[in-house]
């Protein structure tokens, strides 16, 4: 199968290319530097004009696992407003902030976007997180295992294994979860609240196991660039939500020692006390840190007003967030010595004091971050706000009256408060190109993802380009996914499978055997039957595995 | 598939599908096709594994016909059908989603076979929420362990593999442990043996409410009038109440299919009311204990795909969710649905609703299921984890397991039978 996209405007900032007239030639699903000696495309697409993007990577959402069915399950009133009909190509589904995942699939490829990444999966949690991804259509994607909250882990640690048994324990749980990247939330904190602890300092000890989050933190940082995986440590720090807190994000930065970090959905890390409310924007100074820390990435978790649902692992944080429940329903859950959940619906309101500065203090660093390579464009679906609102997003990044025009409705003491009408700031196209596409992919390690380079997977979105930068990124003309024709205006014209990325570090098999006595004497289930094995998620070819590359940088 | 010999096969941590509580430790043998579950095997899993290799073939009223003949014809009664139900749903993951995608296609109405049980903790799920916890939380973490109102009967392994270990990850939490009944005289029947610690405390199933309610108020600082609630001593309730404050990490376990069932859903209420107040100041958690015959897998494939934990109709071409409507129950008693897709490929011994019999019924049976001339057409299928290879998710609803193939067969899945069927279906279209 050939194709032809001719005349198209390219931006592929991992290829250097900022608006090149380019004509892109597809082989059977990749993307080939010549075309093919003597044959004619089989389909050939006229895109004079037409703005083209590698597919949108996100790298943060949360689409697959026991907490989203929870969040399913406990809300049927977000699923009956939002219906959406079976047609002769597609399923039926429902859906606004808990979409079901057939719905998931089609609306990120109707948008543009063709890979998404679920970052909170429990490894004891990780079959059904990888079953959900699956019937998640078109897009491809994967998942960072939860780690740093386990009782295995933190026995480790108090018991002061060194570094490589850790290193060999973390590459177990990336195998036998399937994971692509690890991720810690609040660390030890959702263990710390099965012992009745109700917060965490980065330097306060768990009750039971005497470690700080610092150390584990720390501990698995080290872990993660030693392995050689990817993606650095994707961390959901401690006292998320608290005001205050950018003293303790700061303290995180500071404790890496400059190793490698993700800071994930950042905004809800960086509240100060200021004010007569003792609420205020800490995305100055947090800003200035990432700057200044080049091991440092982050995503922002902007929020956005309106219904949706909060779903963490930090079971910690959610249970203090209940009061906040909006309907006033919730569900916290401790989770088999892995770790936890807490699902809280939450609404969003721009007369809110808290709320509205919320919002500001998202555009605020997204504004304020200079390297567009190392700040990601997320809602923390559904949690800050549904996926589908990231088309207004890019709006109020790349158009100041628009977000002036925004900032002027909203809670007048926070619109005092914020600093956000005085940042001219406006994201470029080739900026945008690069925060949902090759900053996400470099980091992640997803070589033939994100850039439209040769030898890509043909993951092609073509965009009309419009003044109203939202018009322009909610229906893209055409969407590619491995070179098939998915999306049409916004409308999926074909159904197809993405694949599953993975990683395979190395680890000492010799991890095993105190594993084994731990599973056989604590645990509900057989080391064996813990792990996942590749049929199950390439299930008779219903889906597909691939393995991204590590690069070991053992010490040792 | 695998090829097996005549030869004696023995496998060891193996899952059991005859349960929500998915034990994963069985030793299990296949001899010349014939499976007995040896080590760790509970007297269900014994009886469930021990059936023996025999060819059993597709029937149409009690007629042997060929698979091919019975997928048609099942697709013909589908096409024709106005509001087909899809009920039983005692299957693996791959099962259920191809109960989904059918369902979706032909307008149907899905429910589980015990989703009259399942309703009571949804309901609480969707008005409140709760806290709840897992297996392994409990048995790692729990020093004090209430039963209200199950004796755990229906998991026969429960206290062997969740109360009665002798180490935990948290030392104090079983040394300590203390578990209390509270039921039902009649139907309580403690399971338990070898712990010393486990106390009673009798109360009609239909007052477990009263009682937990008296306690919430206790906790909140009411002083109670009556001598006797629920026909406890106050005093009594003032103690139990004083233990479940000083609790490190207490849980509330209940079965919705043992409560009342008129009103379980008001009980599951007041005790997750109780559990909430309790972690003020301790931890305390829920633990629902259902989902037998796939109904926790049935239940969460259908919440990830259409939004809604089963009882939802595809009869609009969108989910549309109607826990009192979309009972299969009622569609059945009523006449309103007007054939049924019965899905029963774990459990032996289990039949539709005796209603059902007055409209045609496409039934998938596990192959120790008795023909029946009754069902218009008849499909033995495979057993997840005896006959083929699958995945189930536990009564706690975020662990799954992956399920074997032991024995060598020609049964079909129910996943592929009804694929077979929908592509017999798509084909008729034109």
């Amino acid at each position: 199968m050939f194709i032809k996209l001719t005349g198209g405007r390219l931006i592929d900032p991992a290829c250097g290319l900022n608006d090149q007239k380019r004509d892109i030639h597809i082989c059977d699903g990749r993307i080939v530097a010549t075309p093919p000696m003597g044959v004619r495309p089989d389909a050939e697409y006229d895109i004079h004009d037409r703005i083209v993007m590698a597919g949108a990577i996100d790298p943060h959402t949360h689409i697959g696992g026991g907490k989203v069915t929870i969040a399913r399950m406990l809300l049927p009133e977000d699923h009956d407003q939002h219906t959406v009909a079976r047609t002769r190509l597609t399923r039926s589904g429902c859906g606004h902030a808990a979409p079901s995942t057939l719905t998931t699939g089609y609306r990120y490829a109707e948008m543009g976007y063709t890979t998404c990444f679920e970052p909170a999966m429990l490894p004891i949690n990780a079959r059904q997180s990888h079953m959900e991804m699956a019937d998640t259509p078109i897009v491809d994607k994967g998942a960072y295992a939860l780690l740093g909250n386990d009782d295995y882990l933190l026995r480790m640690m108090a018991a002061r294994k060194d570094q490589q048994a850790i290193n060999d324990y973390v590459a177990w749980t990336i195998n036998a979860s399937q994971a692509l990247a690890i991720k810690v939330v609040n660390p030890g904190g959702i263990n710390a609240f099965k012992f009745n602890q109700r917060q965490l300092d980065l330097d306060e000890n768990n009750r039971h196991y005497g470690v700080t989050p610092r150390a584990i933190l720390q501990t698995l940082a080290t872990a993660v660039y030693e392995l050689g995986v990817p993606h650095p440590l994707h961390v959901h720090g401690c006292n998320l939500g608290v005001p205050g807190n950018v003293e303790t994000t700061l303290a995180t930065i500071a404790c890496l020692n400059g190793l490698p970090a993700h800071l994930t959905h950042i905004q809800f890390h960086s509240y100060g006390t200021e004010g007569d409310r003792r609420f205020s924007s800490g995305a100055e100074a947090i800003a200035e840190a990432v700057n200044a820390n080049r091991n440092v990435s982050i995503d922002v978790g902007q929020i956005m007003f309106g219904q949706t649902v909060t779903e963490s692992g930090d079971s910690m944080r959610q249970y203090a967030g209940h009061r906040h429940a909006h309907p006033k329903k919730w569900v916290v859950m401790d989770i088999e010595c892995d770790a936890g959940c807490g699902v809280v619906p939450f609404r969003y309101s721009d007369q809110s004091f808290v709320n509205a500065l919320q919002w500001a203090i998202g555009l605020e660093l997204f504004l304020l971050v200079d390297d567009p390579w190392r700040v990601f464009l997320t809602t923390d679906h559904p949690n800050g706000a549904p996926f589908t609102s990231y088309p207004h997003l890019i709006r109020l990044l790349m158009d100041k009256s628009f977000r002036n025009d925004m900032l002027a409705t909203i809670h007048p003491d926070a619109k005092k408060l914020s600093a956000l009408a005085g940042i001219d700031r406006e994201y470029s196209l080739y900026e945008i190109a690069v925060m949902t596409r090759a900053a996400p992919a470099k980091s992640l390690g997803l070589r033939d993802r994100g850039h439209l380079g040769a030898g890509a997977a043909a993951d092609i979105t073509v965009y009309r380009e419009h003044a109203n930068k939202e018009r322009m990124f909610a229906k893209p003309e055409y969407v590619f996914k491995d070179g098939t024709l998915v999306a049409r205006k916004g409308k999926i014209v074909k159904t197809t499978q993405g694949t599953t990325h993975t990683l395979r570090p190395d680890y000492d098999a010799g991890v095993e055997k105190s594993l084994k006595r731990y599973f056989d004497t604590y645990h509900t289930m057989k080391l064996g039957n813990f792990k996942i094995a590749d049929d199950e998620i390439i299930n008779d070819g219903r889906g597909s595995l691939t393995i991204q590359a590590c690069k070991t940088r053992r010490t040792a | 598939m695998k090829h097996f010999t005549d030869s004696t096969r023995k496998y060891t941590d193996t899952p059991c599908p005859f349960c929500a509580l998915l034990c994963d430790d069985l030793v299990i043998t296949n001899k010349a096709g014939t499976l007995v579950a040896g080590k760790n095997a509970c007297p269900k899993a014994r009886r469930e594994f021990n059936r023996s290799s025999h060819t059993c073939k597709p029937t149409m009223n009690g007629k042997d016909v060929p698979l091919e003949k019975a997928i048609n014809a099942a697709a013909a009664l589908l096409k024709t059908a106005r509001q087909p139900m899809f009920a039983g749903l005692g299957t693996d993951v791959n099962g259920m989603r191809a109960t989904l995608a059918l369902a979706d296609r032909t307008g149907g109405t899905l429910d589980h076979m015990h989703g009259k049980a399942a309703a009571g903790n949804i309901k609480v799920l969707q008005d409140r929420g709760w806290i709840s916890t897992t297996l392994m939380e409990v048995k790692n973490r729990a020093d004090l362990v209430i039963l209200a109102g199950t004796d755990t009967a229906h998991f026969p392994r429960f206290f062997e593999r969740v109360l009665l270990n002798r180490r935990a990850l948290v030392g104090d939490a079983v040394k300590h442990r203390e578990v209390i009944y509270i039921g039902d005289a009649d139907t309580i029947k403690p399971v338990s043996r070898g712990t010393p610690k486990i106390r009673r405390i009798t109360c009609k199933t239909q007052h477990i409410g009263t009682l937990v309610s008296a306690l919430r108020a206790l906790l909140n600082g009411t002083r109670l009038q009556a001598r006797r609630i629920a026909g406890m001593p106050r005093e009594d309730l003032h103690a139990l109440c004083d233990k479940m404050r000083s609790a490190r990490y207490g849980v509330i376990i209940w079965s919705s299919a043992d409560l009342d069932p008129k009103h379980s859903d008001l009980t599951i209420q007041s005790i997750c009311a109780l559990i909430n107040d309790l972690n003020q100041t301790t931890r305390f958690a829920g633990l629902p204990l259902g989902g037998h015959e796939g109904g926790m897998t049935a239940a969460s494939v259908s919440a990830w795909q259409s939004g809604y934990p089963l009882k939802v109709s595809y009869g609009r071409g969108y989910p549309e969710y109607d826990p009192l409507r979309f009972s299969a129950e009622r569609l059945l008693a009523t006449g309103e649905a007007d054939a049924l897709v019965w899905i029963s490929s774990i459990g032996s011994a289990i039949s539709p609703p005796a209603t059902a019999s007055q409209i045609p019924t496409i039934a998938l049976t596990s192959a120790e299921t008795p023909t029946r001339s009754s069902y218009t057409v008849q499909i033995p299928v495979g057993t997840p984890g005896v006959d083929h290879s699958g995945q189930m998710i536990r009564c706690d609803s975020v662990v799954s397991l992956a399920l074997r193939q032991l024995r060598e067969t020609d049964l079909p899945s129910v996943a592929s039978v009804l694929a077979s069927i929908q592509n017999a279906l798509e084909a008729r279209r034109s």
